[in-house]
């Protein structure tokens, strides 16, 4: 049965791939956006549910191009089915998963189950990363070619850079065939050496091993090199160094065809994060282990030049590395926790403080969460991020004036593993629309919903 | 400080007055760098009294009679650990003595639980040595025992450090404006991190020397943010030592060659050996300290770590009289 049209009415539509920022209505119908115009000028169905979206932005629905959703194997951190809800209370409807799995999906197997697990338990379009070398080993190729057939949309080794330049040549000559991003996560492990921080002044005040900045330079200026040789896409995964977005500048200037990320942590935490510092509180020196991630946590100024990157397009995607942990692999000494941050359910209400102090306009933060990432992602899974009539009806809405504070207690992932824990944010997700149908309502927002047979004719 | 006399010149520790709350304000303590001047000065007062007790033929006073203190190791330890054993038999504490290498730790049982198995057996208080920096600091958010840092990976010692101090100040008096210089593997020592701390506090001046690649890179960093005007960095020992009141050498693991580091041993004794030669910059009493063990003819020649200037015998002793402080302050006044 075909569930009710439903009209979102006298919202603040942002959509970027039309250009459109202002009040309107948005008529969804059979799952697919059916009408977008002016408020109070739809001609809607006499059965209907309508959302009063007075005060709320209405956007295309989230687009993550990199997460972890662990299963298979390590169901313990996460399920497909839980990190998509989570994904939803986050307001994202398509996530892009990371093949850091058990086994990796490295294999037309593990990506079918990871595609048909997320058809029958996910309640957002995943969409699988393959391995770009067999076992995420630096050695040999995976079956790129079949892989991309299976529906991979980039492959990655994320974790575990690939560090022979010779295979990740290959692999860019292999891909650009293919017309699919390599996806990089830049970190030169020789240089990392077993770092467990940012290299700086708090590494050195805590007696921590330090990772220094040019661990993730290095790889990024040579993957440029390659993507430069090869003419191959490549993305550049969570970007946390002001020279990184140099590197990334001047390679864009000069038509390399490279795209770049940034993550909702690297954009607002700097290094100090770690010894339990937060904003305007000098607190007890702690090790966090939710502050722990790679990339590590850098400092003010390279948040300066990510900010600054987002807004000159050099980084052209938000997403969040959302990387769920059990307690047990935080809960101990920081040098032997997890790296990672369960960042879904937070990305918004975390960037909205970025739009709230002015850095980032509203269209830019939303260009970058719906536009440019499907952009990268490509139409092999129709139109993405948009409210374009005819389009799946992937929506999201969200009060951006609403505060909260986070409770990693509330989250639906998994991985309460968050460096956010009791931060008060202002701007919320309302709702997670997914093929036209309500996937995810917050609680403290039940009157915005009605359910009406206006006009109805006997 | 107000002691009972029991006889001419003898101070009777149990009947110390719980210590002076309103300067002490520890339950914990895991590093130097939370400390006041007061509360060092206090320190060196209660061992100043355990040093006196340490004379008596029978070095033992009943003030932690019924307390339980527990050493947790997990790394190789000969002095740290039989001096805390020590001041708490001392004190006529019971302990216990726990290998992290080789209990429940390897099991697979994760270091809070470990922590809350001995806090269950009714630890008082837990002195622990690990590998990893920060591990006392967890501990202390999960527990209530009492946790002294008995030293956490490159991090903090803070007994080591507060025993240094003492050392320095039984010979030289005042540590103000006294100028400290510290030779070695700054990088990997929390030796020198937490003298740092505890020098500074005290007015001394530091002198950090060492071969570029065993300096942290964020060294000048954490100068100046941590707001250290004291502190100072110089790779030619010769410069360092010029002047010195204090010249602290540090244990060089042969490891560090090893990883590339160093580019031989030969060098850094070539380099960086404390010879009598290279003492005569120093001050003419300059004292020689050293944390222990001793690679004695690597960086620290024989001549002088059995020198007239050394002090490396005595700060041993003064290990254990800072550690019956340090327990006294911790345990000593919950049950008066």
């Amino acid at each position: 049965m075909m569930s009710p049209s439903l009209l979102i009415s006298g919202g603040h539509l942002v959509d970027p791939s039309q250009g459109t920022d202002g009040i309107g209505d948005l008529l969804i119908a059979e799952g697919k956006i059916a009408w977008i115009g002016d408020k109070g000028t739809a001609s809607p169905p006499p059965d209907l549910y309508t959302i009063d979206a007075t005060g709320l932005v209405v956007c295309p629905g989230f687009i993550d191009l990199h997460c972890h959703l662990r299963e298979p194997g390590f169901e313990d951190k996460e399920t497909i089915a839980t990190g998509t809800r989570a994904a939803a209370r986050g307001g994202f409807t398509t996530v892009c998963c990371m093949p850091n799995t058990n086994p990796p999906l490295d294999n037309q197997a593990s990506i079918d189950y990871v595609k048909k697990t997320a058809q029958t338990q996910g309640v957002v379009r995943v969409l699988p990363i393959a391995c770009i070398t067999k076992a995420r080993q630096g050695k040999e190729l995976t079956e790129m070619s079949e892989l991309a057939e299976m529906g991979a949309i980039g492959f990655s080794d994320d974790g575990d850079s690939v560090a022979s330049s010779r295979i990740m040549c290959l692999a860019m000559d292999y891909s650009q065939a293919l017309a699919l991003p390599i996806i990089d996560h830049c970190e030169d492990k020789e240089l990392a050496n077993g770092g467990l921080m940012n290299e700086g002044w708090v590494s050195t005040r805590l007696g921590l091993k330090g990772i220094p900045v040019a661990a993730e330079e290095i790889v990024v200026a040579r993957d440029l090199a390659l993507a430069q040789l090869t003419g191959a896409r490549l993305h550049i995964a969570h970007v946390s160094t002001r020279e990184s977005v140099e590197l990334i500048r001047r390679a864009k200037e000069k038509g390399i065809a490279v795209t770049a990320e940034a993550t909702p942590h690297h954009l607002t935490l700097t290094e100090e994060r770690v010894m339990g510092w937060q904003a305007g509180k000098n607190d007890q020196l702690t090790y966090d282990t939710n502050a722990k991630v790679n990339p590590p946590l850098r400092t003010k100024e390279d948040i300066a030049a990510l900010i600054k990157g987002l807004n000159d397009g050099v980084i052209d995607v938000i997403a969040t590395d959302h990387a769920p942990h059990t307690l047990v692999d935080k809960m101990c000494e920081f040098g032997l926790a997890a790296f990672g941050i369960s960042g879904l359910e937070t990305a918004l209400g975390c960037l909205m403080g970025l739009v709230h102090s002015g850095e980032l306009d509203l269209v830019t933060l939303v260009s970058k969460l719906t536009l440019e990432p499907a952009r990268i992602i490509g139409t092999k899974y129709g139109e993405l991020g948009t409210l374009s009539p005819g389009c799946q009806a992937d929506i999201t809405l969200f009060d951006p004036n609403k505060e909260w504070v986070v409770s990693s207690q509330g989250f639906i992932s998994k991985g309460k593993n968050t460096p956010f824990e009791g931060y008060q944010f202002k701007g919320k997700v309302v709702a997670t629309i997914f093929a036209g149908d309500i996937i995810y309502q917050a609680d403290d927002f039940a009157d915005v919903f009605h359910f009406t047979k206006q006009g109805k004719k006997s | 400080m107000k002691v009972t006399e029991s006889g001419p010149g003898t101070t009777i520790p149990e009947a110390f007055p719980p210590p002076l709350m309103d300067v002490w304000q520890h339950r914990h303590i895991l590093d130097l760098d939370d400390f006041t001047k007061e509360e060092i000065e206090l320190v060196f007062e209660i061992a100043d009294a355990m040093t006196e007790v340490l004379t008596r033929e029978v070095k033992r006073v009943p003030t932690l009679r019924g307390k339980t203190v527990v050493t947790l190791f997990d790394e190789p330890s000969t002095r740290t650990r039989a001096s805390f054993e020590l001041a708490a038999k001392n004190l006529s504490a019971d302990t216990v003595s726990l290998d992290a290498s080789k209990s429940s730790v390897v099991k697979g049982e994760s270091l809070v639980d470990s922590l809350r198995t001995i806090q269950a057996l009714g630890a008082d208080v837990i002195v622990m040595r690990h590998s990893q920096s920060g591990a006392p600091y967890l501990a202390a958010q999960h527990l209530n025992t009492n946790i002294i840092n008995g030293g956490d990976g490159w991090h903090a010692h803070p007994s080591q450090a507060l025993l240094d101090l003492y050392t320095i100040r039984r010979h030289l008096g005042d540590l103000t404006d006294l100028k400290v210089t510290i030779v070695g593997d700054i990088m990997h020592s929390r030796v020198a991190r937490s003298n740092i701390w505890g020098m500074t506090t005290m007015g001394a001046q530091v002198m950090l020397c060492a071969p570029p690649t065993l300096f942290p890179r964020g060294l000048a960093g954490f100068i100046s943010r941590c707001r250290l005007p004291n502190v100072r960095v110089e790779s030619r020992i010769e410069f360092a030592l010029e002047g010195a009141d204090v010249v602290m050498m540090l244990r060089l693991q042969r490891e560090r060659q090893q990883s590339g580091l160093l580019p031989s041993l030969r060098e850094y004794i070539q380099r960086y050996q404390l010879t009598l030669e290279r003492l005569s910059l120093a001050k003419p009493y300059a004292l020689v300290l050293h944390p222990g063990p001793v690679n004695e003819g690597i960086e620290i020649g024989p001549e002088v770590a059995h020198g007239a200037q050394s002090v490396i015998e005595e700060q041993v002793a003064n290990g254990v009289a800072i550690r019956m402080a340090l327990l006294y302050l911790i345990a000593g006044g919950k049950n008066k």
